[in-house]
């Protein structure tokens, strides 16, 4: 059984953005970039699952759509432990073409499962997964926290409103993964990092893929008006701008 | 021309995200100058189906098959698609929650529509039809251009409220022929926290960090919780700790929410917190040190020990009622 994961290459979580070029782009000077966290969730949990002597896993490879300044993360996936790394060579310019493009190699190259985080922590579309699975014709979980094999099957978690509910699903499929599918994210160590430089990063020259939006402009948030400040002791003022000035309750 | 919106139920009932949804579609309805239709799917009563006139809604498609009560996203799009077409729809709106997540994607592909997640408002433009929607975990927004003819958004819960217009209702049934293969999947069992309010749909949320020190001492955020009604959260921390559920744990990588009102108690405000909640209508912190930077982004502030600060702010709320 194969299982692919889709990373997603996103600025570090307390990167300070910014943009350029009339804020219609994100300038990515000194960014650093790293595996989107859900992804990196999702990898980890793959690599349990081949671990797991009861399974029968024998690959789990990445694929990624991007330019060759993300084979770092790449590499960095590899170091985590995936098998091989594919990157699919092109500016990955909206979920749509995204996905596409992954459907396009596993049409070529099959996997039993593939693995995608709920949303990516750049421009937040949280689509490829279901997209790949529309484009694949394949069965999808999304808002997955869990997944185990029960023989051939699969039993996964999904979140719903104020619960989760068990499904068994079939493969082939594609798992849209969120928050709790692995506990801690896999950090590479020094072994990991020697043999990733062994281990295959495939780059793909892109398919035809038409792109459906595009982003015209960016924005700051506004700046938030001063906090009032308000006395330990007397919590009553605090309830009474809350009743009249914000009207929240 | 016209606009097509699924209203997703939850055992046969609605809930204000659907009602929501009733009011974002008719006034883009009326922006674009055309008629909207409001699709349901899975066993809902009429009268349930007729709440959706309150907000809007004139004409109902719904599908009141017991066999899609649960989603199954491959049947729900499939379904949406095919009523699009046939209604001549441009647009297709849903909710951004765990079913817009799946089903709007897979219709994006159906009908070579591009997608946008979690619009903010309505359309900026509609020619070119542009939203905004937020980027980078709340850090900044981003207008994404839709080209091509036919569009798919779902829209950010809280992004626009309930607009009253109470108009007569016609709901027609649509019995679509399903081929058996689409269900793959089968839900085994479901679990439910009943006596929850669940945290997507608060309008209050007491959220507690690190700085309660135990879980031992969660009594107090609970019964803050009671008083208003409020649902529970929490940091990462907490939640990688162990000290509560995966679910309560809001930011960056876990749910992010828009309440109107969020207590943020011993949280220091982290980067990856804020992304989650910076779309509450107001912010409450309650922290014991005066730098840190939950003050940045909140409202309302006390400098305090939430040891101290939660009991009294609970009898203060028992008492004024
Ligand atoms: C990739 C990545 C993703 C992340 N995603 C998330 C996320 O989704 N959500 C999230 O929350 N975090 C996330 N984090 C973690 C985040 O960076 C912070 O570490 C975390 O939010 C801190 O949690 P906290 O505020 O509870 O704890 P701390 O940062 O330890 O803060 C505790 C606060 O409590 C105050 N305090 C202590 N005692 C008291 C008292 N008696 N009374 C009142 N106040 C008191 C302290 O002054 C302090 O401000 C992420 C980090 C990374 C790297």
């Amino acid at each position: 059984m194969k299982i692919l994961v889709c990373i997603s290459n996103v600025p570090d979580t307390t990167t300070k953005v910014k943009f350029k070029e009339e804020n219609t782009l994100f300038d990515d000077s000194g960014v650093q970039w790293i595996i989107n966290p859900w992804d990196e969730l999702a990898l980890t949990r793959a690599l349990e699952l081949k671990e797991d002597a009861g399974n029968s896993v024998d690959e789990v490879s990445v694929i990624h759509v991007g330019g060759a300044q993300t084979d770092v993360t790449l590499r960095k996936a590899l170091a985590i432990g995936a098998d091989k790394a594919i990157r699919i060579d092109a500016c990955p310019a909206d979920a749509y073409s995204v996905a596409g493009q992954i459907a396009a190699y596993l049409k070529e190259n099959p996997f039993d499962i593939v693995f995608s985080g709920i949303e990516s922590s750049d421009y937040n579309g949280s689509s490829v997964g279901a997209m790949i699975a529309e484009f694949m014709d394949y069965s999808g979980v999304s808002s997955v926290t869990s997944v185990a094999f029960e023989g051939d099957e699969l039993i996964l978690y999904r979140a719903i409103p104020g619960g989760k509910q068990k499904i068994k699903a079939k493969i082939p499929l594609v798992a849209v993964v969120q928050k709790g599918i692995a506990t801690e994210p896999r950090i590479p160590a020094m072994r990991g990092i020697m043999m990733a430089r062994k281990k295959p990063l495939e780059v793909k020259p892109a398919i035809e893929m038409q792109i459906l939006t595009k982003s015209v402009k960016f924005e700051m948030p506004e700046a938030k008006g001063a906090c009032k400040m308000l006395d330990a002791e007397h919590v009553e003022q605090l309830l009474e701008l809350l009743k009249n000035e914000a009207k929240v309750l | 021309m016209s606009v097509i919106a699924f209203a997703k139920n939850w055992n046969g009932k609605f809930k204000n995200s659907s009602y929501e949804l009733v009011s974002y579609t008719k006034n883009l309805a009326s922006q674009l100058n055309t008629k909207f239709i409001i699709v349901s799917i899975g066993e809902v009563k009429e009268e349930e189906l007729k709440s959706l006139g309150k907000y809007g809604a004139e004409r109902i498609i719904s599908v009141n098959n017991s066999q899609m009560n649960t989603l199954t996203s491959r049947v729900y799009a499939q379904v949406i698609s095919e009523l699009a077409e046939k209604e001549g729809a441009s647009t297709i709106i849903m909710s951004d929650n765990e079913s817009g997540k799946a089903i709007a994607p897979r219709i994006s592909v159906k009908m070579k529509a591009g997608m946008v997640a979690a619009v903010l408002e309505l359309p900026i433009t509609i020619n070119p039809f542009v939203v905004k929607k937020g980027a980078f975990s709340g850090k900044a927004f981003e207008y994404v251009q839709i080209d091509s003819p036919v569009k798919v958004i779902t829209i950010a819960k809280n992004c626009f409220g309930l607009k009253e217009n109470q108009v007569d209702v016609s709901i027609e049934e649509y019995a679509p022929q399903l081929d058996a293969s689409l269900f793959k999947i089968q839900v085994l069992e479901e679990e439910k926290q009943t006596n929850r309010m669940d945290l997507a749909d608060a309008d209050i949320v007491v959220s507690a960090g690190r700085g309660m020190r135990s879980p031992d001492n969660w009594g107090i955020v609970e019964e803050l919780a009671a008083v208003l009604g409020a649902a529970t959260a929490c940091s990462r921390p907490v939640s990688d700790e162990g000290w509560r559920g995966h679910e309560e744990h809001v930011g960056q990588t876990g749910k992010v929410i828009a309440p109107n009102l969020y207590f943020a108690a011993g949280i220091s405000g982290a980067i990856q917190h804020v992304a989650g909640i910076s779309r509450s209508k107001c912010i409450v912190a309650i922290n014991t040190d005066p730098e840190a930077p939950i003050f940045g982004v909140a409202n309302y502030g006390i400098i305090g020990d939430v040891m101290d600060v939660l009991p009294k702010l609970t009898k203060a709320i028992s008492n004024s009622k």
